[in-house]
C-alpha cells in the first residue's frame, strides 16, 4: 500500500478531486491587498512632486517642488547622511555576521549565540535605540559604571556621542539592531546551503576554518540572504524612527527632514515632501546600486582570491576579533534593553549612580489609565493584520502547492516592495489619498497599511516549511477518502501549526514595531506603543520611555510565548511533533 | 488700558509695573485633605453655576448637543503632569456633561494644523478629525489666516465673563488679535532653570550669561530651533540686545530684519563655541534638557513655565536644590488658548469642554503646583467668593519666583519674527559645514 500511494495514477486522481482552480484567485487578491495601497501611495507621491495636487492648488506637472528642494539648506548633506548611514549599517552588520559564521560555525558557541540572539529579532527599532542613546550618552551607563573610579568624572564630559554630525551613532544603534537579524537569515540560508559538509571538505583540504567557511560557503550562502541585506541596506537609508532618536540633528538625514516637512502647517511644502519622497526612493536605488557595484567587485577578486588556494591555516585572531565583535554588539542590545528596564521602575537615576537609588512601581502606577487604550490599539491592529496576514500567506502557499507553481506575485519580487521601497516614498501619497476619498483615520484602514508591512515577513517565515511539508500526507489521507478539504484541515494545517504560529509571532512583532504607518495612516487617532513612545519622548522623561520600551519588548515576547505554549499544549500527546 | 494691549497692534507700550499674576499665592504645603474638599465644593459650585445658565437657551442648546459627542483634543504631550489633568478634565466632563473627551497626543502641535489644512484642502467640510487644538503663536496665525478656525465662540461660552481681558495677554496672541476665535487657557512664562548646589549665582542678563559661559564651557545649551523654547530664546535675546524693541511688535523688511537682528547674532557667534558639545548638537527640547541638567551635563534649562522647576522636582526628575531664575528686565510671557477648526465634528463638544476648562474650579485645579502648576486666565478678584476661596490658599511651588521676583512680563514678538529668526538661524547654524 505505501508503494500505491507514489503511483502515478493514484496520485492524479488525488489532484484532479481537488478544487485548485477554486484558490487561483488568492494570489490576485492579494497582490491587490498589498500593493494596491503602495501603488496607489505612490502615485500619490510622485504627482505632487511634480507640482500635481488639485486639492491644494496645483494643477499643472511642474519642476518647481524640486527646484525648492534644491534649495533647502543642507539638503545634499542629508541626502548624504541617509546613503552612508545605509551603506555602513550594512557593510557592518553583515560583516560582523559573516566574520562570526565563518569563525564559529558548527561550534558550541555558535548554537548559544543563535539561541540568545533569535529574542533580540523581535525587539522594536526605537526601544533599542532609547537604549542605545542611554547607554552611550556622556551622562549615559557605560561611563556611570565607570565614574569617579576609573575616569575621574564627577560630572558628565562634554562629548559628543549621541547625535554627532556624521550619524556614527546611529549607525551603530541599527548595526546592533541588524546583526541578530542577519545571523538568523544566514543561519537558515546554510541549512540549505548544505554548509556543514562543503566547510568540512575545505577543512580536510587544509584550509583555515575562516578561510574554508569563506571560500565554500560564503558563495553559496550569500545569494540566498541578499534579499534580507538589501532589506536592512533600504531601511538604514530611510529609517525615521531611530534616527530620530540617535542621528545627527545639524542636518538630520533626509527622510527625518521630509516627515517634519509633511507636517508643517504651510501646505506648499507638502509638494517639496513629496519630491523629496522622490528622491529619497532615488537614494535606495543607487544605495542598491551601489552595493551591487561593491558585490561584483567583491565577487571578482573572492573568486582570484579562491582560485589562488591559499590555506590561511592561522586565523584565531580573526576568529576571536569575530567573537569579540558578535559580543560587543549583542551585549550593547542587552544591556541597552536592560538599562530602559531598570528606568521603568526607578523613581531617580542620575549620573553617576550606577544603579537607581529604589525601584518602584510608582511609574506605571501613574500611566495605568493611559495605557489600557495604547495597549487595545497596538493588540487589535497587530492581531488583525497578522491575521489577514497568516490566512493570506498559507491561501498564496496553498495556491502553489495545488497549482504546482509559484504564483507571479512571489516570483516577481512584488511581495518585497514594501520591504525596500521607503516608507515615506508610499506613506505621504497613501495618507493624501485616504483625506481625498474621506476614508481619514479609521481602524480597517491602519490594519491594512499594517498588513502591507506584515505580510512579507509572515511569508517569508512561513513559506519555506510549508513547501517543504510532505504531500504524501495528502495522498494518504485522499486514499482513505477524505476530501481535500478535510485533510487540510484535519492533515496538513495541525502539523504545520509550529511554523504558522511563529510566523504569526514575527508578523505580531513587525506591527507593534510600526512607527511611521502608524503615525501617518492612524492620524494620531490610533496611538500605538511605539508611536506613543516617540510621541512622550518629547517629553524626555527616562522613566517614561524606559516604561514604553519594555512594553514595547513585553508584547512579542508575548506573542512568542503564547504561540510556544499553545503548541506544546497542542503536541503534548504527539512526540513526533514536539521538535521540528 | 492694561500694558498687554497693543496699540493699533503695532506699538509697543512698555509695562510700568509688574503684573498682578492672579491673587499672589499663599502657602498651604501640608493641607492635602482641606485641599480635596475644595475640590468638591468646587465641583459643586460649578454644577451650580451651570444651572444657573440653564436660563441662557442658546447654551442649553448646546449642551444638549454635545451630549453624546466625542471630542478628539490634540495637544501637545510632553508634559506628563499636563497629561494627567487632561486626563482628569475628561473624566469630569464625561461625568457631568456626557461628552466623550480624547486626548490626541502630539509631538508637535503644528502635526494638527497641517492636518486641518490638509482635511480643507481635501475637501473635508464637516466631518474633521480634530475638534480642539492647545495652540498659540504662530499656529494660531496659521490658522487665523487661512480661515480654518470656528468662531467666533468664547463670547457664548457661560465662564468667559471671569477672563481676565484687562491685564493679561488673553486678547492677543503674539501681537494677532483672537477675535473670539480661540479661548484662552493657561499662562506661559519663560524661565530658566538651574541647581543652586552647581550654580549659586545665576547670571541676571545676557551679557553675564556669555561672561559665566566662557568660565564654564560646554554647560549652558538651547534646543535646537524651531523647537519652541529655542526660538524663544532669540526672541528673549534680541529683545535684551536691541535697542529697538517696538519694531519686534511688527511685522519688517528683509533689509530692517537684518539690521535689528544683527546684536543677536554678534552674541550667538560669541557664544556658540562655549556651548554644549560646541554647538555641533543641541537639546531636542526643553524636557530634554530638563534631563541634561539633572545628569549635570548642563547648569541651565529652559521652561515655558512659571511652576516648571517645582514641577520637575515633586516628580522627581530634578534634585531638590533645583531654582528658577530670570533676567533682570523680565523675560517673555505669554497664554495659550483652545481653539475648534472650522470642520470640527463635535464643535457643540469641544465648547463645553472649553468652558469646563474655564470653569474656577478647573482653573485652581490647574494652578495648584501640586497637580500642574501656572497661573490662571481668570480675574480671580470678580470671582465669588465661593469661588475665589479656591485660589486664595493654593501653595507656591518650592522653586517658583513670585509674581515680583519675576519681573514684568515681555509681550511675545509678531509671528514675522519667530518665523524669520528661525529660519535665518537654520541657515547660520542649522548646517555643519
Amino acid at each position: 500500500m505505501a508503494t500505491a500511494v507514489r503511483h502515478p495514477q493514484v496520485s492524479l486522481l488525488v489532484r484532479r478531486s481537488r478544487p485548485a482552480q477554486a484558490l487561483n484567485w488568492i494570489p490576485f487578491l492579494t497582490f491587490a491587498v498589498l500593493i494596491g495601497p503602495v501603488a496607489a501611495g505612490l502615485v500619490g507621491t510622485l504627482l505632487p512632486a511634480f507640482g500635481y495636487l488639485p486639492a491644494l492648488g496645483g494643477t499643472t506637472l511642474n519642476w518647481g517642488p524640486w527646484r525648492e528642494l534644491a534649495e533647502l539648506p543642507g539638503i545634499w548633506t542629508s541626502a548624504r547622511l541617509s546613503l552612508v548611514t545605509g551603506l555602513a549599517t550594512t557593510a557592518g552588520s553583515l560583516g560582523i555576521v559573516v566574520a562570526f559564521c565563518a569563525g564559529w560555525q558548527g561550534t558550541r558557541w555558535f548554537r548559544r549565540a543563535e539561541r540568545l540572539l533569535a529574542p533580540l529579532l523581535s525587539l522594536p527599532h526605537v526601544a533599542v535605540a532609547f537604549g542605545i542613546a542611554f547607554l552611550v550618552m556622556p551622562s549615559g551607563w557605560i561611563l556611570r559604571m565607570l565614574s569617579p573610579w576609573a575616569t575621574g568624572f564627577h560630572r558628565p564630559p562634554d562629548w559628543l556621542t549621541v547625535q554627532d554630525p556624521e550619524g556614527i551613532s546611529l549607525i551603530f544603534g541599527l548595526i546592533v539592531k541588524e546583526v541578530p537579524f542577519l545571523l538568523l537569515m544566514t543561519v537558515a540560508a546554510m541549512g540549505q546551503a548544505d554548509a556543514q559538509r562543503s566547510r568540512t571538505v575545505a577543512l580536510t583540504l587544509g584550509y583555515g576554518p575562516m578561510t574554508a567557511w569563506l571560500k565554500a560557503v560564503l558563495p553559496r550562502v550569500y545569494p540566498q540572504i541578499r534579499l534580507p541585506v538589501l532589506a536592512v541596506l533600504a531601511y538604514g537609508v530611510s529609517v525615521v524612527d531611530v534616527a530620530m532618536v540617535l542621528g545627527p540633528t545639524t542636518p538630520a538625514p533626509l527622510a527625518v527632514r521630509l516627515v517634519r516637512l509633511f507636517n508643517d502647517p504651510e501646505l506648499s511644502l507638502r509638494f517639496v515632501a513629496s519630491a523629496g519622497a522622490c528622491l529619497q526612493t532615488l537614494l535606495v536605488v543607487a544605495g542598491i546600486a551601489i552595493w551591487c557595484v561593491g558585490e561584483k567587485g567583491l565577487r571578482h577578486w573572492g573568486i582570484c582570491w579562491i582560485v589562488a588556494g591559499r590555506r590561511n591555516r592561522r586565523d584565531t585572531a580573526a576568529r576571536v576579533a569575530a567573537a569579540l565583535m558578535l559580543a560587543l554588539s549583542s551585549v550593547a542590545v542587552v544591556l541597552a534593553m536592560l538599562g530602559m528596564a531598570l528606568w521603568a521602575f526607578a523613581s531617580s537615576w542620575r549620573f553617576p549612580e550606577v544603579w537607581p537609588g529604589e525601584l518602584t512601581l510608582a511609574n506605571w502606577e501613574q500611566h495605568r489609565g493611559g495605557l489600557g487604550p495604547v495597549l487595545v490599539n497596538t493588540i487589535t491592529v497587530a492581531a488583525g493584520a497578522t491575521l489577514a496576514a497568516v490566512i493570506l500567506a498559507i491561501g498564496v502557499l496553498e495556491q502553489e502547492a495545488r497549482s504546482g507553481r509559484r504564483a507571479w506575485i512571489v516570483s516577481g519580487g512584488g511581495l518585497y516592495l514594501p520591504l525596500v521601497l521607503p516608507q515615506v516614498a508610499f506613506l505621504f501619497g497613501a495618507q493624501i489619498l485616504l483625506m481625498v476619498a474621506g476614508l481619514g483615520a479609521n481602524w480597517p484602514a491602519l490594519t491594512w497599511m499594517h498588513l502591507v508591512f506584515v505580510f512579507p515577513y509572515v511569508f517569508l517565515s512561513l513559506s519555506d516549511p510549508y513547501r517543504a511539508w510532505d504531500e504524501r500526507y495528502q495522498q494518504t489521507a485522499g486514499c482513505l477518502g477524505a476530501t481535500s478539504l478535510r485533510t487540510f484541515f484535519r492533515i496538513k494545517l495541525p502539523m504545520l501549526l509550529r511554523p504558522i504560529l511563529t510566523s504569526a509571532a514575527i508578523g505580531f512583532a513587525v506591527s507593534v514595531g510600526l512607527y511611521l504607518p502608524t503615525l501617518l495612516v492612524g492620524g494620531g487617532r490610533y496611538p500605538t506603543l511605539t508611536t506613543e513612545a516617540v510621541t512622550l519622548s518629547s517629553g524626555g522623561d527616562p522613566r517614561l520611555i524606559g516604561l514604553y520600551a519594555l512594553l514595547q519588548m513585553a508584547l512579542p515576547f508575548l506573542a512568542f510565548a503564547v504561540a510556544a505554549l499553545i503548541i506544546a499544549r497542542r503536541f503534548r500527546h504527539r512526540r513526533g511533533m514536539q521538535t521540528s | 488700558m492694561g500694558p498687554w494691549e497693543i496699540q493699533d497692534g503695532l506699538a509697543f507700550s512698555a509695562p510700568t509695573e509688574p503684573i498682578p499674576f492672579s491673587a499672589p499665592p499663599r502657602l498651604c504645603g501640608e493641607n492635602r485633605p482641606r485641599c480635596g474638599s475644595r475640590w468638591l465644593a468646587g465641583l459643586a459650585l460649578l454644577v451650580l453655576s451651570g444651572f444657573a445658565h440653564a436660563t441662557d437657551p442658546g447654551w442649553t442648546a448646546i449642551l444638549d448637543q454635545a451630549r453624546g459627542q466625542t471630542v478628539y483634543w490634540n495637544a501637545w504631550a510632553g508634559d506628563e503632569r499636563n497629561n494627567r489633568y487632561l486626563e482628569w478634565a475628561a473624566d469630569e466632563v464625561k461625568r457631568q456633561f456626557g461628552v466623550e473627551v480624547r486626548h490626541v497626543k502630539l509631538a508637535d502641535t503644528a502635526e494638527a494644523v497641517s492636518r486641518v489644512l490638509a482635511e480643507k484642502a481635501a475637501g473635508q467640510q464637516d466631518r474633521g478629525s480634530v475638534d480642539l487644538i492647545w495652540i498659540n503663536g504662530e499656529n494660531f496665525a496659521a490658522m487665523k489666516r487661512q480661515g480654518l478656525l470656528f468662531g467666533p465662540f468664547t463670547e457664548r461660552l457661560p465662564n468667559y465673563r471671569w477672563v481676565d481681558t484687562n491685564n493679561l495677554p488673553t486678547l492677543a496672541d503674539f501681537t494677532i488679535p483672537v477675535d473670539g476665535l480661540e479661548a484662552p487657557w493657561g499662562l506661559g512664562q519663560f524661565i530658566f532653570i538651574h541647581d543652586q548646589a552647581r550654580l549659586p549665582h545665576p547670571p541676571k542678563n545676557p551679557g553675564e550669561l556669555l561672561e559665566w559661559a566662557r568660565k564654564n564651557p560646554g554647560r549652558f545649551a538651547y534646543p535646537q530651533p524651531p523647537n519652541f523654547l529655542g526660538t524663544t530664546l532669540l526672541k528673549q535675546l534680541l529683545l535684551n540686545l536691541t535697542t529697538n524693541r517696538p519694531a519686534l511688535y511688527a511685522p519688517a523688511t528683509e533689509p530692517e530684519f537684518h539690521a535689528i537682528s544683527e546684536p543677536l547674532w554678534q552674541y550667538l557667534e560669541a557664544l556658540h563655541p562655549f556651548l554644549w558639545r560646541q554647538a555641533r548638537a543641541f537639546p531636542v527640547n526643553g524636557p530634554a534638557q530638563i534631563r541634561l541638567l539633572s545628569d549635570g551635563e548642563l547648569d541651565v534649562a529652559l521652561a515655558f513655565s512659571s511652576d516648571a522647576a517645582s514641577s520637575a522636582i515633586l516628580t522627581g526628575q530634578l534634585p531638590e536644590t533645583s531654582r528658577t531664575f530670570v533676567f533682570d528686565g523680565g523675560m517673555i510671557a505669554n497664554a495659550s488658548f483652545l481653539a475648534i477648526p472650522f470642520n470640527a465634528r463635535a464643535k457643540e463638544g469641544a465648547q463645553v469642554l472649553v468652558n469646563f476648562l474655564l470653569s474656577p474650579a478647573a482653573q485652581a485645579r490647574k494652578q495648584d503646583p501640586r497637580i500642574l502648576g501656572g497661573a490662571t486666565v481668570l480675574d480671580v478678584s470678580r470671582l465669588d467668593p465661593a469661588d475665589r476661596a479656591l485660589f486664595d490658599p493654593l501653595p507656591r511651588g518650592p522653586a517658583t519666583l513670585s509674581p515680583q521676583e519675576l519681573g514684568t512680563p515681555l509681550p511675545e514678538p509678531h509671528p514675522y519674527w519667530m518665523e524669520r529668526l528661525e529660519k535665518e538661524w537654520q541657515r547660520r547654524y542649522g548646517i555643519r559645514r
